[in-house]
């Protein structure tokens, strides 16, 4: 909201402060400052003029008159000017030499066209009135020349624009600000809207609200022999403009200055277009309407209309109908003022993308007591400036309501706050925000109870449930202006706000036993810095992506990782899906980092991803919200959602480490992909089972499967894949060659229980060698298995130091070189019980995988 | 032992013997250039068969009444060659020490970067930095799912259908318009959740990610993180709101930094503000007139941080919590901003974008 500081002040005696000493009261009391515009303060040494005398002279490609013109000085001045829409006589504004106009143009005397030009004669736009202006700005004739213009016309201003909360309606208009204003200062208010609106004689037009439930309040008026062609005066303009709003005509200048000024949205209909009498009513099937904006609009159910016999002639509070628009010729004029439902105008309004100054206001609440004044005031205005007959009588159309009462105890404020205010403080505040307060209970019957057609609906028993009860009530009817003001909150917040926020003191609340982080939520952190700490840098990308994704990936039909959520609206069409896989952002934060130079790239991110259940229904219920819902109901938005574990992913490409003085680096390699999972198994304290796998978007000879046990079975539980990724999926993306990648699911890891500390043995360890062949098909893991299950208790380590293929181990073989360490807790190990260990361990490692003990 | 002695046997015992053989070993000693010269003049000196270890030997062989006299003599010797043999040991030892370990120099400023760095985001160690300053409080971290049934992000939250400030939200859908499921806009639903499945009071801190769908530019993300708060017990009021923001103003941003309320409106609370944070650089000079001007608050004074008020009891109403015996309040903020002004990052661009050039710098905590 635009507020120009001349037009609050003439509802507001403000002290002699400045615009930001009034922005920041405001500010302090809800209306948050986005910005001050200053107009006109820059401009000086501009004073009316009336043109003596005007020669044409000839010999230019434009025309160029010189022009002598008294300013209220002993001699008149010589002016070039190349406008042409004035003649002799002319009073006009005019910049003497020394002037500055706004944007701190200075006007100096100079010689032009060959004639001296002492000043500038100006337009609205050099004065900074208008954007742009086809010529000079004529004043009335009997201005005083010599008079300063800046004064004269009131070209200082500011304009405070300020951030309206959507519950705050009413400060959609000069009359709301100015109310609020008043009351930061502690100054009197005058109400625009308290002027005597005649409302006697018959109807104007004949009219009926048909929906209650639309329309509660429908005023008429209408006028005659307005003149088409006056024009809007230059304060008119000037304020309009300031307050961001564009000068389209008088009668439509005028709606839109009763609004800015009032709040009440006006729509005016050319008479003669008019055929019948007026219905408010929603609309039928199949109903159309040309708007104003030439838009033919196919009308919904729901919509709100005006029409008459000819049918639709207007989108309720939103837009006008084109026939019944007036225009540059229409001389009889009807006023519609009226009050709708702030829902339906809201809905309307979203269901054709309609967003007027109208439809703003009336969704945030519209004085439901304005229509009367307002369109009064814009009967008034049609009258002095357009010369237009006021038509006796007044069309008021109407749906009674009962007023909102709400109940507290006179402390309730303070109990909310923190704070003690006065009792007189509590029933002051809000009486100057417009409330009548009573002295104790309101009759129950009328208690609470919501406007019907246009406010919140508070229904009794929700009502009853918000009530507050306590000693000495006082009974609060809320002013007609502030339909948001339903619950004892709401009048909580209105004291707190005004007797002000800075009162409130600091006091830190008790505090209660927490029991700190969770195993989840600790898992998680260890898992981020233990593969930061590895090396990899995290990424958080957004987590969506597109089939192109699937297709890159190479997942087949049925991969679950498929049946991803789609988005209505996406960011983008490329990628209308939520992640069902960390990877896709990962492996496009890799490519960019590649892009932009960096050759040598490890990156993770832990995060949900999306999962869609098939047989879940497709809509989460809507609950009410007027009491707890059952946990059938919460469990029925639960199932509709998608199952959302968290997940940890890296990806790498490049040297892991790197190359430099010292000699080469290691290129990253999928046993780093593999090892990302184990550094994350690590973390979460759980061991990780790995095994061959051939899995999508993996290299099929380089993917490993990742499991971990299941504590009650034993079973092994998958819980992802490490490895090289599948060529392809590396062209697909445009990734280095050999990247790999690396994703589980943490959510699958949880540790068994407490780590359970070993017993250390101080006693000397016995090592032993071994050599095993076997087939080069072999997993290694199952040989190591092998040999730790065979070895037994004794066993305290094993590493594998040498694999081997060659000539010695013959063809399809390999060589696997391990050192057994030994140690029992309770005596030094003689060599017959170490080599019998290691005997038992071959012998198992023979019997599972066919290992033979090389040199045996 | 022998009562009868013969002189020759015992000639090394002869003071002239003794003084010339300790002389040797000194000289020896002292003409020793290395460690292991002065092995050699060890075992020469005093090794087995060095003419003191051989005298000694014979000592036995002397008369009873001449033992003494000559011990005497050979300890006397023993004890000047065996000093000497220290002092040049820790002579040479220095000297080699001196010469070897300088000669093994190396350039200790080579890089030795072979491993690769990585990083924790900072919107990741922020969220986590800002919910441990509330479990320091005796909150707890409360978590909720990222798509979100609309009941959850804006009915319970006493946001109608068709309120206004519904239309602010900018919303992901999600399959359908009515599908009753969205992307949620705020953490917010993390609330309604909290108090369904937790015993009262209730004090939870909930970071997450929050999506609108807003155009990614400087100051824009569609995708970004909030920290929500809420506390629900007997009797708390706005003056307790007020406190824990202070006390969290504090624990981010430093002693004295506190924090100023402004009205404001939010369906979910009631009061409601804003909350601005004073300016933890200038603490608030450059507001005023004359004094030097501040990048980090635009010479404002405060910086605009969050939202927050008293729980509506509609809210708690929707939970079923009795309005009547508990009240309570919420705040919450945006995590993107909190770390353009704490940590003067410009662009919110660089934090979605994933460059590691900005996120290495930040390492494992912010």
């Amino acid at each position: 909201m635009k507020v120009p500081l001349s037009w609050l002040r003439e509802y507001v005696d403000l002290p002699a402060v400045t615009a930001q000493e009034v922005a920041d009261r405001l500010t302090a009391a809800g209306l948050k400052l986005e910005a001050i515009h200053s107009h006109g303060h820059e401009i000086k040494n501009v004073v009316v003029g009336r043109v003596l005398e005007i020669e044409e002279l000839a010999g230019f490609k434009k025309p160029i008159r010189h022009c002598k013109v008294e300013v209220g000085e002993a001699t008149p001045r010589e002016i070039v000017c190349g406008a042409t829409n004035f003649s002799e006589g002319a009073v006009v504004p005019v910049a003497l030499p020394g002037a500055v106009l706004p944007g701190g143009f200075e006007i100096g005397s100079r010689k032009t066209y060959g004639r001296l030009s002492d000043g500038m004669i100006c337009s609205e736009a050099e004065l900074g009135i208008a954007e742009s202006s086809p010529g000079i700005l004529l004043l009335p004739r009997d201005t005083p020349i010599g008079a300063d213009v800046v004064e004269l016309l009131g070209l200082r201003d500011d304009v405070l624009e300020l951030e309206v909360a959507t519950d705050r309606g009413y400060a959609l208009s000069i009359r709301g600000v100015a109310r609020e204003a008043a009351i930061a200062f502690g100054v009197p208010f005058r109400d625009p809207a308290a002027s005597e609106a005649e409302s006697g004689g018959g109807e104007s037009w004949p009219a009926a609200i048909a929906d209650p439930t639309a329309c509660d309040r429908f005023v008429l008026r209408s006028v005659t022999g307005f003149d088409p062609d006056a024009e809007s005066p230059l304060w008119m303009r000037m304020r309009l403009a300031r307050a961001g709003m564009r000068s389209v005509s008088l009668a439509v200048d005028i709606t839109n200055y009763v609004m800015l000024e009032l709040g009440q949205p006006l729509h005016a209909f050319d008479r003669s277009r008019l055929s019948g009498p007026i219905v408010v009513r929603r609309a039928r099937p199949g109903e159309t309407l040309e708007t104003l904006d030439h838009v033919v609009r196919t009308l919904h159910d729901e919509d709100i209309l005006i029409t008459d016999d000819s049918g639709p002639i207007s989108m309720a509070g939103t837009m006008g109908g084109l026939h019944t628009e007036i225009s540059e010729t229409s001389i009889d004029i009807v006023i519609e003022a009226a009050h709708f439902s702030a829902t339906g105008i809201a809905r309307e309004s979203r269901r054709h993308n309609l967003v007027s100054e109208a439809s703003k206001r009336f969704e945030r609440g519209v004085d439901r007591e304005l229509p009367l004044a307002a369109s009064w005031r814009a009967v008034q205005l049609l009258v002095e400036l357009g010369g237009a007959v006021a038509d006796p009588g007044v069309t008021h159309a109407q749906v009674d309501v009962s007023p909102v009462r709400i109940t507290i105890p006179a402390d309730h404020p303070s109990r909310v706050a923190g704070v003690t205010y006065e009792r007189e403080s509590v029933i002051r505040r809000l009486e100057q925000i417009g409330c009548v307060v009573t002295e104790g209970a309101a009759p129950a019957a009328s208690a609470g109870h919501g406007v019907a057609a246009t406010g919140v609906l508070a229904s009794g028993d929700l009502a009853d449930r918000l009530a507050v009860h306590g000693d000495d009530l006082i009974t609060v009817t809320p002013p007609t202006w502030r339909p948001d003001l339903t619950d004892p909150n709401d009048l909580a917040e209105e004291v707190v706000r005004l007797e002000g926020y800075d009162r409130i003191p600091s006091v830190l609340p008790p505090a209660p036993a927490g029991g700190g982080l969770t195993e989840a939520q600790r898992l998680r952190r260890r898992v981020g810095r233990a593969l930061a700490q590895a090396g990899y840098v995290e990424v958080l990308a957004y987590p969506f992506m597109g089939p192109r994704d699937l297709d890159n990936l190479l997942l087949p039909e049925q991969d679950a990782r498929r049946r991803a959520t789609r988005l209505v609206n996406p960011l983008s069409e490329d990628e209308p899906y939520m992640r069902t896989t960390l990877l896709p952002g990962l492996l496009k934060t890799l490519v960019r980092n590649v892009g932009r130079g960096f050759s040598d790239v490890a990156l993770f991110e832990s995060g949900l991803v999306y999962r869609p259940e098939p047989q879940a229904p497709a809509t989460a219920p809507v609950l009410p919200v007027d009491r707890r819902p059952t946990q059938e109901e919460l469990a029925a938005i639960e199932t509709a959602l998608p199952r959302q574990p968290l997940r940890v992913a890296v990806v790498l490409a490049g040297e892991f480490e790197r190359s430099g003085w010292w000699g080469e680096g290691r290129q990253a390699s999928w046993a780093d992909a593999v090892e990302a999972a184990r550094t994350v198994a690590r973390a979460a304290g759980v061991e990780l089972g790995v095994r061959a796998d051939q899995h999508e978007p993996w290299h099929p000879g380089r993917c490993a499967a990742l499991t971990v046990t299941d504590a009650e079975t034993g079973e092994p539980v998958p819980v992802g894949h490490a490895g090289e990724l599948h060529p392809r999926v590396v062209e697909a993306y445009g990734l280095p060659p050999r990247t790999c990648a690396m994703e589980l699911e943490l959510s699958l890891l949880s540790p068994d229980g407490p780590v359970q500390a070993p017993a250390v043995s101080a006693y000397p360890v016995a090592t032993q060698d071994v050599a095993l062949t076997v087939a080069v098909s072999t997993p290694v893991a199952e040989v190591e298995a092998a040999l730790r299950a065979g070895a037994g208790e004794l066993l305290e380590s094993i590493r594998l130091f040498d694999v081997y293929t060659g000539p010695q181990v013959g063809e399809g073989n390999k060589s696997l070189a391990y050192t057994l360490r030994f140690r029992a807790l309770d005596r030094t190990l003689t060599v017959e019980e170490t080599t019998a260990a290691r005997d038992a361990a071959v012998a198992l490692a023979a019997e599972r995988t066919g290992a033979q003990l090389r040199g045996a | 032992m022998s009562n009868t002695y013969d002189p020759v046997e015992v000639t090394p015992l002869h003071a002239d013997e003794v003084a010339r053989a300790q002389a040797d070993a000194l000289a020896a000693i002292a003409a020793a250039r290395d460690l292991d010269d002065l092995k050699q003049a060890r075992l020469t000196h005093v090794g087995d068969r060095s003419p003191i270890a051989l005298a000694n030997r014979e000592i036995g062989a002397l008369p009873p009444a001449a033992r003494a006299e000559a011990g005497k003599r050979i300890g006397t010797a023993r004890k000047a060659i065996g000093e000497a043999l220290a002092a040049r040991q820790a002579e040479l030892e220095a000297e080699r020490d001196a010469r070897v370990l300088i000669e093994e120099t190396v350039d200790v400023t080579l890089p030795w970067d072979r491993a690769p760095r990585g990083a924790r985001h900072p919107l990741t160690t922020l969220q986590e930095r800002i919910a441990d300053a509330f479990v320091a409080m005796g909150y707890e971290v409360a978590e909720g799912p990222e798509l979100e049934g609309e009941w959850f992000n804006f009915d319970a939250l006493n946001i109608a259908p068709d309120h206004p400030a519904r239309s602010d939200h900018d919303t992901f859908f999600v399959e359908s318009v009515d599908s009753g499921k969205v992307l949620r806009t705020q953490t917010s639903p993390v609330q309604i959740r909290a108090l369904l499945s937790r015993p009262l009071p209730v004090y939870v801190v909930s970071p997450g990610k929050t999506f609108r769908t807003d155009e990614l530019d400087a100051t824009h993300t569609p995708v970004f993180h909030q920290v929500e708060g809420l506390a629900i017990d007997k009797g708390l009021t706005m003056a307790h709101l007020k406190g824990t923001l202070d006390r969290f103003a504090e624990v981010m941003f430093g002693a004295g930094i506190t924090t100023r309320f402004r009205p404001h409106y939010f369906p979910f609370t009631e009061p409601s503000a804003e909350l601005d944070l004073r300016c933890f650089v200038c603490r608030g000079s450059s507001a005023v007139p004359g004094n030097p001007p501040c990048r980090t608050c635009k010479s404002e004074g405060w910086i605009e941080w969050g939202g927050c008020g008293m729980v509506n009891p509609r809210v708690l109403l929707a939970c079923g919590v009795d309005p009547a015996v508990y009240s309570g309040f919420a705040f919450g903020m945006g995590v993107e901003r909190t770390l353009m002004f704490r940590h003067n990052a410009e662009d919110m661009r660089d934090m979605v974008e994933g460059d590691i050039r900005f996120t290495l710098p930040f390492g494992m905590e912010v």
